[in-house]
């Protein structure tokens, strides 16, 4: 883990750029489903034990929904698209004009419509990703789960677990004028994925 | 009458000992396993918060021995050991293991859970420790807190409300 705490500045910037551009073409495509514009924070990249990764959504036992997707090809990784339950319902009615009562009860149609909006989401944020590193990603099929934020985001954290107890997350959070559909982005690449980003980019590899 | 419980927490890749009014927790299990020990005379209980199943995958320089099935369960025994529980007493609960996200291809790292619980079961087995209860697969998480004073540990799901074992 010695590896990521000593990425110099510049390799933070780099990965925040990947970051940014993924989530800004994920951005864009939340705004045209919605018809309005989307605000996009800058991103975060950071090294995190497990227990700051939960609480970047509120802590482990918080109730989320997340789309998340598993990333192979040439630089994999684990992709979360994360929403808090009342952004979850906002965003239903918005785009799929489902009206949702109750944030904890969606049926299988207003999951199913759910896991479509984040897999175009997701996907418009690998292919931007892929595009500009010219790596090869291809998303695994993506699956919805409402439950708790730890029960949920240790799946991301699998590859890194094999390596030491924190995880380089690529974090964004985007929002709509009120705060009323906030969303977040997590890219954990698998740690071997790393040099392949950076030595595409043309950011040489050397472990310093 | 309303006493005064400490909570002892427990992270993930954790493990953690408690004794009398004592209440140890782990919050949000996903494809991670909490595994209790209790002793019911000394009134001694402990917890870990498994991760992965054995540290033969683990590449870490620092091994984190609470980390891994194989690993943090002997390491568990040894601390309550250390605290005066006596070994023949003991008894092991375990929850969690579950397959939060359903693949159609299904690779090893997607069946982490179901392999978590194996492992658990055959270090528990490895050390002749009994396990009396468990709570585990779904496709849900769970939030689990054992009193020390009694071993009762209580299972807290999203879906499913709160259940005790």
């Amino acid at each position: 883990m010695e590896l990521f705490k000593n990425f110099k500045d510049f390799k933070m910037d780099v990965l925040k750029e990947v970051g940014n551009i993924g989530a800004g073409h994920a951005a864009t495509a939340l705004s045209q489903l919605v018809g309005k514009p989307i605000d996009m924070a800058v991103p975060k990249v950071q090294l995190l034990s497990f227990e700051e990764i939960t609480e970047k959504v509120g802590g482990a036992e918080e109730l989320v929904y997340a789309v998340f997707l598993r990333v192979e090809g040439e630089a994999p990784g684990n992709l979360f698209f994360i929403l808090t339950p009342e952004a979850a319902v906002s965003l239903l009615n918005r785009i799929a004009g489902i009206e949702v009562s109750s944030a904890g009860e969606l049926g299988e149609m207003e999951m199913s419509a759910l896991n479509e909006i984040g897999n175009i989401l997701a996907g418009s944020y690998l292919s931007s990703l892929a595009d500009f590193t010219k790596l090869s990603m291809f998303p695994t099929v993506p699956a919805l789960a409402m439950d708790m934020a730890g029960a949920i985001l240790a799946y991301g954290l699998l590859q890194f677990g094999q390596m030491g107890d924190d995880a380089l997350l690529i974090d964004t959070t985007f929002m709509e004028g009120h705060d009323e559909i906030e969303g977040q982005f997590f890219l954990i690449p698998d740690p071997e994925s790393f040099p392949k980003i950076f030595r595409s980019l043309g950011v040489p590899f050397d472990n310093d | 009458m309303i006493e005064e419980q400490s909570i002892i927490k427990v992270g993930m890749a954790d493990l953690n000992v408690g004794s009398q009014e004592s209440l140890i927790r782990t919050t949000g299990l996903g494809s991670c396993v909490g595994l209790t020990l209790f002793d019911p005379v000394k009134k001694l209980a402990g917890m870990a918060h498994v991760m992965l199943p054995s540290s033969d995958i683990a590449r870490e320089g620092q091994l984190n021995i609470a980390k891994y099935a194989d690993t943090a369960v002997p390491e568990l025994l040894n601390r309550l050991l250390a605290l005066g529980a006596v070994r023949s007493r003991l008894v092991a609960k375990m929850a969690g293991g579950s397959q939060m996200f359903a693949f159609a291809g299904g690779n090893d790292t997607m069946r982490i859970g179901p392999r978590n619980v194996e492992s658990c079961k055959l270090a528990l087995e490895a050390l002749h420790i009994p396990l009396i209860a468990e709570d585990t697969g779904g496709n849900f998480g769970r939030t689990i807190e054992i009193a020390c004073g009694t071993g009762v540990l209580f299972i807290r799901s999203v879906q499913k409300g709160i259940r005790e074992i």
